[in-house]
């Protein structure tokens, strides 16, 4: 959805500027799964977002909040650090970065199986992203739990 | 646009086919796969909502001098549509800090006056404290604006608080105020939280 092309030049140059932090992968790691209907879906989003009584994210904060599958839209708010993305459209639809409506009318037309018991939100623009490999696996472990056979990673 | 990656607001049609095109990815055979989605979002207009009416009359305030002043006169201006927004959306965005919006500007004020205020939450650091009121203070601005007539894009929502309102002059003074700290938590907010850098870049 965003190109690069499409940025202002600072913020273009400070995503390239990452590149040589990213992780370089020596396989290609690829699984086969359950038909798409079949399949249970989680979100997990690096908006920041949380319910209205959990903590704020922190600066350089690589833990999670969990979000309840049943979460409306007003039970969200958002604490990420970075002031360089735009918040007016989550002000006016949660759905342009955690899009639990969406992912709930696909449960509801049988296009997937079942939305998740629960989902989770990071605060992203750590680097380097490697760091948050300690909090994925425990997740990884909680997404297995709710049998979660598929993840939609949202970033902003 | 970063901040929206399946697209623009109250599109559910678009947003659905993002998802569902992000999703079918998973049925592949062979992988991994880096696929672009081919369509570029909807065009990023808003009209603010028809048929409500907000029963107050704004004139402009902004005067010389005073900055936490003008701050505080501005925000009473735009509680009236900012009652508006949360009505016609049976809620808001605010919530972070635990502050209403008049306690955000006597917040943002005691800094700006050089009397920095106790923290309006014990489990976060001073920058943190700070950056987060800034963040609400301007979501305040914009659910605001959102609801008054005419036509909204994001670019005219960012020119319009930073380069038109008190609290955008605010927040780029309380850049510089914690920028000069001893505290090294106000000097990294600072340095990457407060202004975005395509409004610093700005001449």
């Amino acid at each position: 959805m965003v190109r690069l092309a499409d940025l202002a030049q600072s913020d273009r140059d400070n995503m390239l500027k990452k590149i040589p932090t990213l992780p370089k992968f020596t396989a290609r790691p690829w699984v086969t799964g359950a038909p798409l209907k079949a399949r249970r879906v989680a979100i997990v989003t690096t908006a920041g977002l949380h319910t209205r009584g959990d903590r704020p994210f922190g600066a350089g904060a690589m833990d999670y909040r969990v979000i309840p599958g049943n979460a409306q839209a007003n039970d969200l708010v958002m604490s990420h650090m970075s002031v360089n993305f735009d918040r007016t459209g989550f002000q006016q639809d949660w759905n342009v970065a955690f899009p639990l409506d969406r992912l709930r009318e696909l449960a509801r037309d049988g296009v997937i199986g079942s939305a998740a018991g629960y989902h989770y939100a990071f605060m992203g623009a750590v680097s380097p992203v490697t760091d948050y490999e300690g909090k994925a696996k425990e997740l990884a472990q909680h997404l297995q739990a709710d049998k979660v056979d598929a993840v939609l990673l949202s970033p902003v | 646009m970063l901040g929206r990656p399946f697209g623009v607001p109250n599109d559910a049609a678009f947003q659905r086919r993002v998802l569902l095109a992000a999703l079918q990815l998973l049925t592949r055979e062979q992988g991994p796969v880096l696929e672009d989605f081919a369509d570029n979002a909807p065009p990023d207009t808003q009209a603010a909502p028809e048929g409500l009416s907000c029963p107050v009359n704004f004139p402009s305030v902004r005067k010389e001098g005073d900055l936490a002043q003008n701050l505080a006169d501005e925000c009473s201006q735009l509680q009236a549509w900012h009652a508006l927004a949360t009505q016609y959306r049976a809620g808001n965005t605010l919530g972070v800090t635990g502050l209403a919006p008049e306690a955000l500007v006597q917040y943002v004020c005691a800094w700006l006056a050089g009397n920095p205020p106790a923290k309006c939450r014990a489990d976060l650091s001073e920058g943190e404290a700070l950056k987060h009121a800034c963040d609400e203070l301007r979501a305040f601005y914009t659910e605001a604006k959102a609801m008054q007539p005419g036509t909204h894009t994001t670019a005219s929502m960012q020119h319009w608080f930073w380069r038109e309102t008190v609290a955008g002059a605010a927040t780029i003074a309380l850049r510089q105020i914690a920028a000069a700290s001893s505290d090294p938590s106000l000097k990294a907010v600072a340095v990457q939280s407060l202004v975005p850098r395509a409004v610093e870049a700005l001449p």
